[in-house]
């Protein structure tokens, strides 16, 4: 064969191996790869209490509570939930029904002593006529969460 | 004129939106300027280089 | 593609084409700011600072599509030995780099009131942020070496290896899990951006494409006169050389 087919094939296979190589470090590291674990991928993943890790999820509709200066709510995924205790700042995004992710430990007693809580938004985008539109309709439908 | 300063204030959110454009267009004017002169530095040194051999004209294949 | 190989001939077309693109991009760039800035309305959630996206996605889309044109004029200088291909990997290197810098900081800018931080490694913005080192990687190699030749050519292997990123960076939101949202266009099941966020989400993308396309070609205009000129000075040295 010409030596520039030679040169062709060469790179095909050379980028083909990189893209394995890639794929199996990438699925071997997905424990640190992901941003944050849902509340599934805890127990999945056996996560231990007192480690500094992140959470998200969704934040259950009716779950969110103040105690004082203690914020409480409880974040969710399709399978399972956990709750969390914040003292702090929220943002302006986080609202019951939305994506949350929350930085801090697990607790012996099961719950999530967060220090930090983030908003994740989704990907929607649209007006606010065409969002009360579609609430009054009864279109409404939240996207389920980011958990996987 | 109210709705200028509505219109500058974003809804609050003018602290990030006008860095954001702002940035935007001074990096983008920025490139397109030094691109600009670039070309026109470079293609000058090659004319003043061509006409003082004579006009030499390159093949095609020299260009590398 | 080999009628492109004659410089004389590429220049002729891409100065044709200079004026066209100069044009596009101002007209485009101009209905997509009023778009953007004026004529469209907040989101329902993220208010005003929705707007900021209009700037942010399109850069990001640049930031991409610019390395992949610099993986395939890699490919085509490694295998095809184009003689321009490793000039318009050059030309290009820098722009893109622009673009990936815009989109991270015009990023920094929308997370911290929407998300509540500047800044989060997570697999999309950690991905973005190679993709801006390996812009200045390609840029350092490629003027790294006295023998142009040899810098064009580690630079293009760099520019190969890293496009296994650019998967990385797309599918990244939806391989694990990303404090990034995902994707709102480029979806199955169609957009999920109204029509009305679409418009200028869409001209300016189309203006930043002109752009670039005005950009590259002053550049590749740079280089190539560069390349020239350094091929006869070269002659002139190995003249001198002989002479003695």
């Amino acid at each position: 064969m010409t030596r520039k087919r030679q040169r062709l094939y060469f790179l095909l296979l050379g980028m083909s191996a990189l893209g394995i190589a890639v794929t199996l470090v990438l699925m071997a590291l997905k424990q640190d790869v992901i941003y944050f674990y849902s509340p599934s991928q805890l127990t999945e993943f056996k996560v231990p209490a007192n480690k500094r890790i992140r959470i998200g999820g969704l934040v259950e509709v009716g779950s969110v509570a103040k105690e004082g200066a203690i914020t409480r709510f409880r974040v969710v995924d399709k399978q399972s939930g956990i709750d969390v205790a914040f003292t702090g700042l929220l943002p302006d995004l986080f609202r019951e029904g939305q994506g949350v992710v929350a930085e801090g430990k697990l607790g012996a007693d099961g719950g999530f002593a967060a220090a930090e809580v983030l908003a994740k938004h989704d990907e929607n985008y649209k007006p606010k006529e065409v969002a009360d539109a579609l609430k009054k309709s009864g279109e409404w439908q939240r996207e389920e969460g980011p958990a996987r | 004129m109210e709705s200028l300063s509505a219109f500058f204030a974003m809804g609050g959110y003018a602290g990030y939106i006008w860095p954001a454009y702002g940035l935007a267009l001074v990096v983008m004017v920025a490139v397109l300027v030094l691109s600009f002169r670039d070309a026109r530095a470079r293609e000058t040194e090659l004319d003043l280089l061509q006409q003082a051999r004579g006009r030499r004209r390159p093949s095609a294949g020299e260009s590398k | 593609m080999h009628r492109f190989a004659n410089p004389a001939r590429f220049l002729r077309m891409a100065n044709a084409v200079l004026p066209y693109a100069a044009a596009a991009a101002a007209a485009l760039l101009a209905a997509g700011l009023w778009f953007a800035l004026i004529a469209s309305p907040p989101d329902y959630q993220q208010k005003d600072s929705v707007r900021i996206m209009y700037i942010h996605v399109p850069s990001a889309w640049m930031g991409m599509v610019c390395y992949a044109a610099m993986a395939l004029f890699s490919a085509m200088a490694l295998v095809w030995k184009h003689p321009l291909a490793d000039l318009l990997a050059r030309a290009t290197a820098p722009v893109g780099a622009a673009f990936t810098f815009i989109c991270l900081v015009t990023g920094a800018l929308w997370g911290k009131p929407m998300w509540g931080t500047w800044w989060a490694w997570d697999a999309r913005l950690t991905s973005m942020l190679i993709l801006f080192f390996l812009y200045l990687g390609h840029m350092a190699l490629a003027n790294a070496f006295d023998d142009p030749a040899r810098g064009h050519k580690a630079a293009a292997i760099l520019a190969l290896v890293g496009a296994v990123n650019l998967p990385v960076i797309k599918f990244s939101v939806d391989w694990w899990n990303t404090l990034h949202q995902p994707a709102s266009v480029a979806k199955m099941g169609g957009p999920s951006i109204d029509p009305s966020m679409l418009v200028p989400l869409l001209l300016m993308a189309a203006g930043f494409k002109a752009y670039w396309l005005m950009v590259l070609i002053l550049r590749a205009r740079a280089e190539i006169a560069a390349a020239k000129v350094h091929t006869i000075r070269m002659a002139q040295v190995h003249a001198a050389g002989q002479g003695e």
